[in-house]
């Protein structure tokens, strides 16, 4: 379970920034290329520095050590990086429900990473995050590389994962559809401003 | 002992040599003529300006003097390493981390091996601290410098993977461990093949130096030996330094990579 709330949070591009995710709710984020919406992200997950505040479950993050806060308000950037051969290597335990959900074989954790096509380094990339148990999501075009059918799998996946663990999403996507499918409340980008979409 | 004393004559003979070369480089149109007879000319004046400084020395073995001799050495190396960064941290660092690492190693061997093993009277005496500093130095340079560029260009290169660690919370040590252990090896890997071919593919110059100066060859083995071990331990300590030192540089308080502490890329 958990909220996020910045207040005068100032990220790059972007004029200081108020707002609260509540646990449990997915407010999506839309704006031009360029606008600094993948920089918030990273800077809230403590991943660029940043001034101003940010707290979890209202307790502030200078009290968190960074890994600690970044493993519990957690990234999931458009572009996945791993670190060792076979994708399984990088998960403490096998996740054979989440690749069911997402309908990857089990097998899939034998899969060598230099092999895997876009999309299967997205969906596998989302379960390794999930698996670490974060308390806040943070999406950066988390479906960019995937079909009509997978986007699908993948939004009921984390549909299902916000309301069973309670926990904040932000998500940051280009497609309007996507925005009215996913969101409880939707920010627009506009000249470095957040602004409420109707 | 007899040294068979070298005029300038002997010197112009060999000097014409590397000219012959030169001249084989513009027929063939190289293009390195200039950087060579360069070179050249860098090595005479240097090494006989090294010499004379080292006259001087010998009767002036005044400690100020040679602990001055002995920083400006460290400065040109530590210039040297900056020099072969492709990138280089910003600011002092560029120049400090490898400066410190070669301060740490090739000071605190050659002392030690001036004190403990060589028992030089007194220990700074400069017959023995500058040539074994200057090989010091130059060997560890090398080390240094490689292991540095080795960590700088991975972590530059593999910046997702390091940044993914992060992300699911690894602490910055974990996330650059195999990049640092593999700069290491890399800057460690020329030193271990040379004592590896000491002796039988190359003769080591200091060696042979000694024996053309009639030290009996017995000797001179054990002087290169020490030299050996002593050049494998301070390169070794000083890649490890600059390689410590420059990852931790790669990141900030909070742990975030931070690679705008290097700047652009050298050729």
């Amino acid at each position: 379970m958990g909220s996020l709330t910045l207040k005068q949070f100032r990220a790059p591009l972007l004029e200081p920034i108020d707002l609260h995710l509540p646990a449990g709710e997915c407010q999506t984020l839309s704006g031009p290329s360029g606008s600094g919406k993948t920089r918030l992200l990273r800077a809230l997950a403590d991943l660029d520095p940043a001034a101003g505040e940010v707290s979890l479950n209202d307790q502030e993050r200078s009290t968190f050590s960074a890994p600690q806060w970044r493993s519990k308000v957690g990234l999931l950037l458009a572009e996945s990086g791993w670190w060792l051969e076979r994708v399984g290597d990088h998960f403490k335990q096998p996740q054979t429900e989440l690749l069911e959900q997402l309908e990857l074989p089990k097998e899939a954790i034998n899969w060598e990473v230099s092999r895997l096509s876009s999309g299967e380094r997205q969906r596998l990339s989302l379960i390794r995050l999930l698996s670490n148990q974060p308390q806040v999501l943070l999406l950066d075009e988390a479906t960019a590389n995937l079909d009509q059918a997978n986007t699908a799998k993948v939004e009921a996946l984390i549909a299902d994962w916000r309301k069973r663990h309670q926990v904040a999403v932000l998500w940051v996507t280009h497609d309007p559809q996507q925005r009215k499918r996913v969101s409880d409340r939707s920010w627009l980008i506009e000249s470095g401003r957040l602004r409420e979409a109707s | 002992m007899n040294l068979i004393l070298l005029t300038p004559l002997d010197l112009a003979i060999a000097a014409t040599l590397v000219v012959a070369l030169a001249l084989i480089s513009l027929r063939l149109s190289l293009g390195i003529e200039g950087k060579l007879l360069i070179a050249a000319l860098r090595t005479v004046i240097q090494l006989s300006l090294l010499g004379l400084v080292l006259k001087f020395l010998f009767v002036q073995s005044h400690p100020l003097l040679i602990s001055a001799l002995a920083l400006f050495m460290l400065f040109v190396a530590g210039y040297e390493v900056m020099a072969r960064q492709q990138r280089r941290f910003s600011g002092i660092w560029g120049f400090g981390v490898g400066t410190l690492s070669m301060f740490i190693s090739s000071f605190s061997v050659t002392i030690l091996a001036l004190i403990v093993i060589i028992q030089a009277e007194p220990w700074y005496s400069v017959q023995y601290l500058i040539p074994l500093l200057g090989m010091m130095l130059g060997n560890t340079m090398s080390g240094v410098a490689i292991a540095l560029d080795n960590l700088t260009q991975n972590a530059w290169q593999r910046r997702q993977e390091i940044e993914a660690r992060l992300i699911l919370g690894h602490t910055w040590d974990q996330a650059i461990r195999e990049i640092r252990r593999n700069a290491l090896r890399s800057g460690l890997i020329p030193i271990i093949n040379a004592m590896a071919a000491a002796g039988i593919v190359s003769l080591p110059g200091m060696m042979t130096g000694q024996i053309l100066a009639g030290t009996p060859p017995m000797e001179a083995s054990k002087y290169q030996i020490l030299i050996m071990l002593l050049i494998a331990a301070g390169t070794g300590f000083g890649a490890t330094a600059a390689v410590w030192i420059g990852a931790k540089r790669l990141f900030d308080d909070r742990e975030r990579l931070r690679l705008d502490r290097l700047g652009k890329k050298h050729a």
